[in-house]
């Protein structure tokens, strides 16, 4: 009996060998080029895709992440072939090492908003007027950004709390997300009263009827200029879909989806 | 439900394995039988992944084989590809942090086998080989068992290495439990709930599997 079950489980090896040999599907034509964008383009990027294959009938697969990770991974020799950073430091500073193409351009800019999920209880505090009080007090108690040591989202919020003379208030409240769609994440699901996060996931946020949000002044933090470049190497696929997003029809969806375009 | 993911963590899991297995079998019997001075160092060496966290190990896997280092640089001059974030290097990073698991059940295992029953097999004039073959294997087959399921579920529920080595490419690094990750912070709650209980299911099946069948096996030498 023993011997059987252990010649089976032979059998049964020599067959995950086979699978494990079996290469994925579709990998024998060039797999699609992978994109490596920035968490807060998560929802306006699966969209662009979409378009971009509608007129192309070409594929491209998407990578997120915060900007300064997806930097180090590049720094690295991540297989990416095109970079969509939240923040344009990163991207010259790779194209400074010789990662890039050039330095690529500027595509848009990002824009800041303080959401409320519908739960909680800062759904009737006024922002900022009443956020100082309320955290004070302890009616809330948590408050969500992304992390600003490799976030640029929550490098431009902890500018804008300072700006609104909340930081002191707020920061032993903070809850640091590991990039900017993990803090709306927090947000969102009432692990955090609330949290400022990038327009564009704030928008879709309030589109699935999940809370509110305010617009926060652009000109409380530095500007959230995103670049995208090139990564060196890159191939026709990655070369057409920048272009692609150097047009009008994705210039028109990123206005669309809470970030403000550049003026051609 | 994304199968792609889901294929290639049980594709992770099967090299895993499958490399690990006469490697488990070698080291197990090796640190059974034998006596040297550096034995408890080895075995320390080999329960570290156990301890470690992933992050450590990971941080250290990402500057042994990344582009800057001598490993990074020959395996990129022999395919033209970086071994971080590429599916080879998580099958290296598997390999390693499944060691413990791979090697500790075998090692009981051959210790399990009394030193009589391999001193009849040479007495009776079986050759090395065919006692390790025919004797050897079959007695130790509930630690091959365990060694087996151990490595292939621990590697499919691996997390924080993969990230940091893999990073989070689909269909080349995006293992399962990244793509739950990956869902959560989309907001898409009922996907990663999807996902996470095939994850459940496959990992009580597995662990139920080995159980199973060491209790039947216990039963019948009663």
């Amino acid at each position: 009996m023993g011997a059987v079950i252990f010649h089976l489980v032979f059998r049964v090896l020599s067959l995950a060998l086979v699978l494990a040999i079996a290469p994925l599907p579709g990998a024998a034509q060039t797999p699609p080029p992978v994109i490596a964008a920035a968490s807060s383009l998560r929802f306006v990027m699966a969209d662009l895709a979409r378009e971009f294959k509608k007129d192309s009938g070409l594929d491209v697969r998407l990578s997120f992440g915060a900007s300064g990770n997806i930097f180090r991974q590049i720094m690295q020799g991540a297989p990416y072939q095109m970079f969509l950073s939240a923040d344009e430091a990163y991207v010259t500073d790779l194209a400074a090492a010789g990662r890039l193409e050039d330095s690529g351009q500027l595509y848009a800019y990002g824009r800041l908003a303080v959401f409320i999920g519908n739960a909680s209880p800062l759904i009737r505090v006024e922002f900022p007027q009443g956020y100082e009080a309320a955290f004070r007090d302890g009616a809330a108690r948590h408050f969500a950004i992304a992390n600003p040591a490799h976030a640029p989202y929550g490098r431009a919020a902890r500018q804008a709390l300072r700006h609104a003379g909340l930081w002191a208030a707020l920061e032993p409240a903070l809850l640091y997300g590991e990039n900017v769609s993990q803090a709306a994440q927090f947000a969102a699901s009432g692990s955090a009263d609330g949290g400022m996060i990038a327009l564009s996931l704030a928008l879709r946020l309030e589109a699935a009827r999940r809370g509110g949000y305010y617009l926060v002044p652009a000109s409380w933090h530095a500007p959230l200029g995103q670049r995208m470049a090139l990564v060196r190497g890159a191939g026709e696929t990655a070369r057409k879909f920048y272009a692609f997003m150097a047009g009008e029809k994705a210039r028109k969806l990123l206005s669309q989806q809470g970030f403000m375009g550049i003026e051609p | 439900m994304n199968w792609m993911a889901l294929e290639l963590s049980l594709k992770l899991a099967a090299w895993t394995t499958l490399i690990l297995l006469p490697v488990g079998i070698m080291a197990g019997r090796v640190l059974a039988w034998r006596h040297f001075k550096a034995k408890p160092v080895v075995e320390a060496l080999l329960m570290l992944p156990l301890v470690l966290p992933p992050t450590v190990l990971g941080f250290y896997m990402l500057v042994a084989l990344g582009g800057e280092s001598v490993i990074g640089q020959f395996y990129q001059a022999l395919s033209g590809r970086t071994l971080v974030f590429s599916f080879e290097g998580l099958v290296i990073a598997s390999i390693i942090f499944n060691l413990p698991f791979a090697i500790q059940p075998l090692q009981r295992a051959f210790e399990g086998i009394p030193v009589e029953v391999r001193e009849a097999a040479a007495c009776c004039g079986h050759k090395p080989w065919r006692t390790f073959w025919r004797i050897e294997l079959p007695l130790a087959w509930p630690g091959i068992l365990t060694s087996l399921v151990l490595t292939f579920a621990h590697t499919i529920g691996e997390f924080g290495i993969v990230l940091m080595v893999g990073g989070n490419i689909p269909g080349e690094t995006q293992t399962i439990a990244i793509a739950i990750y990956d869902q959560v912070q989309a907001f898409d709650n009922a996907s990663a709930g999807l996902m996470s209980a095939v994850l459940l299911l496959v990992s009580l099946a597995a662990i139920s599997l080995t159980y199973f069948s060491t209790s039947f096996i216990g039963r019948r030498h009663d």
